[in-house]
């Protein structure tokens, strides 16, 4: 990796209540890649993803030190303007929430709380979004009708371009296709892969086929711990660490 | 195994028991209300103002009581809103870090729930005196608001609770501050917060205790917050409690006229409420 990191993270730890969750996590994630993290049920995976754009900030008891430099820029120091951060990653969740509004308005609702009010600049944005994930020729019609109509696959979807149209440069996926079918599943897939060339993205999965599938990079992540970072096919079929070997073969899960 | 056939039959036949004792009381009420209060029913009752020397008339009807109760239910139930919204959000989302302080604040309004609504009554009379306010509809308004603040406060807070933190999480990490992220929320529950609404009004239109001290009673309809004003359930009291026959029919008859509000407020609930869940997840 020659390039500039784009998230760069430095001894974080993350303790929520008495339980060490992250523990000491240094690690650069380079630009405008995918990035897979995996790791068995419950090893800080999805923490770890959080901390990027301080979600964890609202749990209680949560105690976060260490450093998060995105473009350079300490997220955690105590100047940082928490909403500037998050405008910077679109998250994409296990399961599609889709704000209680219309797709119209799921898509213009980043743009307009950051000051676009102009009816015919949401238009295009809405359109271009729509376009990017390939939903608009599916609900062109119906931009007005309620966002949960939708299937679950295209509420995924819809979730991406609400994300999308905020301008993020880096996407956040936590299992994003774990409640979705096989065909919706690869076209997030594909979506991801092509919107590489324009964002950074840093996906949570415990699919190892969709690892390989999809991320040019991947990180192990065992009990908090960082155990093997590295690029996919090395990873996966050469692994230098014990654990990641036994993962890698299904040995622990 | 005889034993098990048993023990099912058993309680299947409890249950069901139990489930005739409740519908059956319920049409036996209402059953009554119609049979004793419809022979009195007649236009005026809704119309007209009561004639015949003070509120034990035998004419006229109870329409300075409808109207007062719409008054104080409306406004109690307007002004509750508006201070109860503002502390769910805040219990929920503005203070989610802090247990402790969210744990102890629902404690609180759940004492205040289990508390009599004649204390209600006596303090918001209290009040009353202290200020200066004689019986009146504002007086009214204001110990009904104290009664419906804490129904409006849980309700609202059980709805917020059933909100999923990723729906929260989705609006913040599209860079929306706090109060953005709360009105997402607030728009997802509507249609609890219309049942609140509606929670509050059926309670606050029944209420006899509150109003008791504090609204007072009068003949004529209510033209302004100072006045003096009668309520459904009080004149149902004083009617009922009327040695003359034909004015407790009356107040029979006054008493299926606030069965049949509340009745049409829940139908109207149920029709609204799948109006603004059209949107919800």
């Amino acid at each position: 990796m020659t390039q500039t990191p784009h998230i760069s993270v430095q001894h974080l730890n993350v303790h929520i209540g008495n339980q060490h969750i992250l523990k000491d996590i240094t690690i650069n994630i380079p630009d405008k890649k995918v990035i897979s993290i995996i790791g068995p049920s419950g090893c800080g995976k999805t923490t770890l993803l959080k901390s990027f754009n301080r979600l964890l900030d609202n749990t209680p008891e949560v105690k976060i030190t260490g450093k998060v430099l995105v473009d350079n820029e300490d997220i955690y120091d105590a100047n940082a303007e928490v909403t500037h951060i998050r405008k910077k990653m679109g998250l994409l969740s296990q399961r599609p929430f889709p704000l209680p509004m219309s797709i119209y308005d799921n898509v213009a609702y980043g743009p307009r709380i950051h000051g676009i009010r102009k009816k015919s600049e949401l238009d295009q944005l809405v359109e271009e979004q729509l376009k990017a994930t390939g939903l608009w020729n599916e609900v062109k019609d119906r931009l007005n009708a309620s966002a949960t109509r939708l299937s679950i696959g295209q509420q995924q979807r819809l979730c991406l371009a609400r994300g999308l149209a905020v301008g993020p440069e880096i996407i956040l996926g936590d299992e994003s296709t774990s409640a979705l079918d096989p065909v919706s599943t690869s076209i997030i897939e594909d979506l991801f892969i092509s919107l590489k060339e324009k964002y950074t993205i840093v996906l949570v999965t415990h699919i190892l086929r969709q690892a390989r599938r999809v991320s040019d990079y991947i990180i192990f992540v065992y009990m908090g711990k960082i155990i093997e970072f590295g690029p996919t096919e090395e990873l996966l079929l050469n692994p230098k660490e014990e654990l990641t070997k036994e993962y890698v073969k299904g040995y622990i899960s | 195994m005889r034993k098990r056939k048993f023990e099912e039959l058993f309680f299947r036949m409890l249950m069901i028991l139990a489930t005739i004792i409740v519908t059956g009381s319920f049409f036996l009420i209402v059953g009554t209300i119609f049979y004793k209060g419809l022979p009195f029913m007649n236009l005026d009752m809704i119309t007209k103002t009561p004639g015949g020397g003070f509120y034990i008339g035998k004419e006229g009807g109870v329409l300075n009581a409808i109207i007062g109760s719409f008054y104080v239910a409306g406004g109690a139930t307007i002004l509750g809103l508006l201070i109860s919204t503002p502390v769910a959000i805040f219990i929920n989302i503005y203070i989610d870090g802090k247990k402790f302080l969210s744990n102890t604040l629902r404690m609180v309004f759940d004492v205040l729930f289990g508390i009599p609504s004649i204390v209600y009554g006596a303090f918001g009379f209290l009040i009353m005196i202290y200020f200066g306010i004689r019986a009146s509809l504002l007086g009214g308004v204001i110990a009904v608001t104290l009664l419906v603040i804490p129904i409006l406060v849980r309700t609202l807070d059980e709805v917020i609770r059933t909100v999923p933190n990723e729906l929260r999480d989705a609006s913040l990490s599209l860079g929306a501050t706090r109060w953005e992220m709360a009105k997402v929320v607030l728009r997802q529950i509507r249609p609890g917060i219309f049942t609140a609404v509606l929670l509050s009004f059926g309670r606050a239109i029944g209420d006899v205790a509150s109003v008791l001290f504090t609204a007072g009673f009068s003949d004529n309809v209510p033209t302004s917050l100072h006045e003096p004003a009668a309520t459904l359930p009080l004149a149902i009291f004083f009617q009922l409690g009327s040695p003359v026959e034909e004015v407790q029919g009356r107040g029979y008859a006054s008493a299926l006229i606030l069965t049949i509000i509340v009745l049409v407020i829940t139908v109207l609930s149920e029709i609204l409420i799948k109006k603004f869940s059209k949107h919800k997840i």
